[in-house]
């Protein structure tokens, strides 16, 4: 392979180190590429470096399956499915040069296509981890269909390093679209989630969907005809050099995101009506996913993501002591905690990067 | 230690005394006659007739239920329409059956949102009957799906012929409203595309009834699709079969659904339904294109050239939504079909990496020979899903344990090459031995405390999908690590 200058398996020597770890009941704070640090709460404990424990372990193009080590950079991973015409469908965001595969991973986030072809732990199929404990685990596997056990691998996903240290990835991916498109319309935000939420249900390729500053975009892809022919029943005017717009969306390099309080992300029905909190707003996810850049207090901002029906996460900025994550009830917190001791007894991976007390 | 008769007898009355106080007396069932219809789910080779069954009615009869059996150390195993083919819902003796026949309403469809809430109890295909006058339908189609009910898809993760392109149950899920052991109430996942902390809506989807009881679920639904055409290709060999499905991939086509048949599957279809599937095929082809009329058209041309070019023999593209539903019917009717060849037959499930398909066919073959019982395949090609479907007559003796043990080496096959001991139908009790294969000790261990997070004391379903240590250690299994063997090349039987 072109790329075994890369490739490095350290997975003996970092078990060693959270066997150590563990004997001595020393916090860790797991970092791969380390460009969202900025995420979660602020990290405590010893750094372990993953970064060297990289390479593509396997890739078949024609089965839809690529295995990579979690210390693989995102941008060698998406060349390389790039030379097969594939990509991966849940266009994770970088953040930063940095961005590993196994740090997009474990924060499970994903980019503009997410509501209509799916999330990241949609698309994983299997992972190697270590436990809090340094036993070396395998769950799920190379194929798409496979029920056998509880699904730890997708369990894993978007658990910010608290449970296990994810070492090798195993993800579907997909062909890229043979051709895209994407339509820019006036429209306020209200009239543009009506639309956007009416158009999904109708069977139109749509694969993504933003609104900002009384403008939406949504961006139409498929097999050229499929494309060609929704063009003829969506208004509005095509929109030059639209892969720049939807990668400067989804990176965070919009204007939008250069505003200097705290970013407030809310999931919440992308057909809520836009809430009325003070501050600046980008709708993206065809309303699923709201950005709020705002002043207005967490208790506020997560009182109206509960009362529409999803929640409220300090995506950047603030106060990163507190919570970011919207606290849970506690008798799901309760099993939460369960759940970690279950992987991590000593309570050593990424301790507090989630909740405090996780 | 044992249990005296006597001391069974009194714990079971006492058991059925307090269910029936907490409930209306048409929602207990204690009689042998009444459990008959229970002593099986649709894996009937296995058969335990329950202690009791309950029908509850309401969320707060199964809090009760659950609290009591918590409360007397009593296993609990739930059940939808009984479906399953692994066994999951084979009741114990001294375990109380929760029915959930009777959460049988949709609650709500909404539209905008193109979401529905539902109880668990509603069958797959009545959710996508309500939501069709939107437009919209819930996606993951089991071939039960007329009597499967959601409840149990949830619990197995079940997938279908048209998972290839729109996923398992647990992509189209957004919300689950579920009681653990202790009769708490918790909601996972929301009506929103994510929720904050962990992902329990992905550790819950195919937890085969272990974890918690579901009493609600909200289901994503999708605009059906404009258009939907069939091509049905013939083969010579179900290996050039198999290099079609590849190059079909490789041109970056993702069919709705791609399925193969083979010889003695389409033997067995063509004796009972006149589709019109080629007799003298080696192997068939069925793959489904849908979208708009302009991408289904695009789409279809392609594929019937990348289908020339890998060598089909003939090739056939439906003309309307008739002949599309009709070259469905054959491989919807395939499983009935071969198990009307035979007195009875026993449907596998193993996945395997499609690159893998030629080999793992030659050794089913060569076993199928090596233990005189015959073999038809029918394969979800699209996503690498193989069911052998094992001929074989229950009343001669002895056929059964072979078949099991045959249906147990086709497993482990699946294993050796990369693949997993079931796609969809789940591992329940039938596949426990082979789990021992698939995961080494520390996995397993990790599954068990995973359980202990949820139910301390393993009263939801237990014995079922993860074995003991203690039981691998008896069924002497060899663990494969992602099919990294010490001598691949050597034949395996």
């Amino acid at each position: 392979m072109q790329h075994q200058s890369m490739n490095e398996d350290r997975r003996e020597s970092l078990q060693a180190s959270v066997i150590e770890a563990s004997g001595s009941q020393t916090p860790l704070n797991i970092i791969a590429g380390n460009s969202k640090a900025f995420y979660g709460r602020t990290a405590h404990g010893q750094t372990l470096p993953i970064e060297d424990h990289r390479g593509i372990v396997d890739y078949s193009p024609t089965e839809l399956v690529i295995t990579a080590r979690a210390g693989t950079r995102l941008s060698e991973l998406e060349s390389i499915l790039e030379e097969e015409g594939q990509v991966l469908p849940f266009e994770p965001p970088h953040f930063g040069e940095g961005a590993t595969i196994g740090g997009t991973l474990v924060c499970g986030l994903s980019g503009p296509s997410r509501p209509y072809t799916g999330s990241i732990r949609d698309y994983v199929l299997g992972v190697d981890c270590l436990g809090g404990n340094g036993k070396l685990m395998s769950f799920g596997g190379q194929v798409m269909k496979n029920v056998a056990g509880y699904d730890l691998s997708r369990f894993l996903t978007g658990s910010l390093g608290t449970l296990a240290i994810v070492l090798e990835a195993t993800l579907r991916v997909m062909p890229r679209p043979g051709a895209s498109l994407t339509l820019v319309q006036d429209a306020d935000p209200a009239t543009a989630i009506e639309r956007f939420n009416r158009w999904a249900g109708l069977p139109l390729p749509i694969t993504a969907a933003c609104a900002c500053e009384n403008k939406l975009y949504v961006r139409l892809s498929g097999t050229r005809q499929g494309v060609l022919d929704a063009r003829t029943r969506l208004d509005g005017d095509a929109l030059e050099d639209d892969g720049r717009f939807w990668s400067d969306i989804r990176e965070h390099r919009h204007p939008f995101f250069t505003a200097d309080r705290p970013l407030w992300r809310l999931s919440i029905p992308a057909g809520t009506r836009p809430l009325k909190i003070d501050g600046t707003w980008l709708y993206d996810w065809g309303g699923a996913q709201r950005w709020l850049s705002s002043d207005i207090s967490a208790g506020q901002i997560r009182q109206a993501a509960s009362n529409a029906g999803g929640h409220a996460t300090l995506f950047r900025g603030g106060d990163r002591d507190s919570d970011v994550f919207h606290p849970l009830p506690p008798a799901l917190f309760r099993l939460h905690k369960n759940l970690k001791e279950s992987f991590d007894p000593a309570g050593i991976l990424n301790p507090g990067r989630m909740y405090t007390d996780l | 230690m044992t249990i005296s008769t006597e001391d069974k007898t009194n714990k079971r009355d006492a058991i059925v005394q307090a269910l029936q106080q907490l409930l209306p007396a048409n929602s207990v069932l204690a009689n042998p006659e009444e459990l008959q219809p229970y002593e099986c789910d649709g894996l009937s080779a296995y058969r335990q007739l329950p202690m009791v069954v309950v029908l509850p009615e309401t969320v707060e009869q199964i809090q009760g239920i659950l609290k009591l059996c918590h409360s007397l150390d009593t296993p609990v195993v739930a059940r939808g329409a009984g479906t399953g083919l692994s066994g999951g819902a084979l009741p114990l003796d001294n375990g109380v059956l929760l029915s959930l026949a009777r959460f049988n309403r949709i609650i709500e469809i909404d539209p905008v949102n193109r979401t529905a809430r539902v109880q668990p109890g509603v069958r797959n295909l009545a959710i996508s009957e309500a939501a069709a006058q939107y437009g919209l339908y819930y996606a993951p189609d089991p071939s039960s799906q007329i009597a499967c009910t959601i409840g149990g898809n949830v619990a197995e993760n079940a997938g279908g012929v048209h998972c290839l392109k729109y996923g398992l149950t647990v992509h189209n899920i957004l919300r689950l409203e579920v009681l653990t052991i202790n009769g708490e109430k918790l909601t996972i996942g929301s009506a929103a595309l994510d929720s904050p902390g962990y992902d329990l809506l992905a550790l819950l989807t195919g937890s085969e009834g272990l974890l918690a009881i579901t009493t609600e679920i909200t289901v994503k639904l999708l605009p059906r699709p404009e258009c939907a055409r069939v091509i049905m290709s013939s083969f010579d060999s179900v290996i050039t079969a198999g290099a079609a499905v590849t190059a079909i991939i490789a041109n970056g086509i993702i069919p709705a659904g791609l399925e193969m048949l083979d010889n003695q599957a389409i033997l067995a279809v063509n004796k009972f339904l006149n589709t019109g599937y080629p007799k003298d095929a080696e192997a068939i082809l069925l793959c489904e294109l849908d979208g708009s009329a302009a991408e289904v058209e695009e789409q279809t041309n392609r594929t019937h050239e990348v289908l020339k070019s890998a060598g089909s023999t003939s090739l056939k593209v439906s003309r309307d939504e008739a002949e599309r539903q009709l070259f469905w019917a054959g491989r919807k009717a395939a499983f009935p079909a071969m198990g009307r060849l035979s007195p009875d037959y026993y449907c596998m499930d193993g996945t395997i990496p499609r690159k893998h398909l030629a080999q793992v066919l030659e050794i089913i073959g060569k076993l199928s020979e090596e233990y005189g019982l015959p073999i038809g395949n029918v394969f979800h090609a699209g996503d690498g899903n193989l069911h052998p479907l094992i001929l074989y007559d229950a009343n001669t003796p002895g056929e059964l344990e072979r078949t099991e043990e045959l249906g147990g080496k086709i497993l482990e096959l699946c294993v050796e090459v990369g693949g997993t001991i079931t796609g969809e139908h789940g591992v329940g009790l039938e596949k426990i031995n082979q789990m021992c294969v698939q995961f080494n000790s520390d996995e397993l261990e990790q599954f068990h405390a995973v359980k202990r997070a949820f139910d301390p004391h393993a009263l939801l379903n237990p014995g079922k999908a993860i074995p003991t240590l203690h039981r691998c250690a008896e069924f002497g299994a060899m663990h494969v690590h992602k099919g990294q063997l010490p001598h691949p090349e050597l034949e395996r039987f």
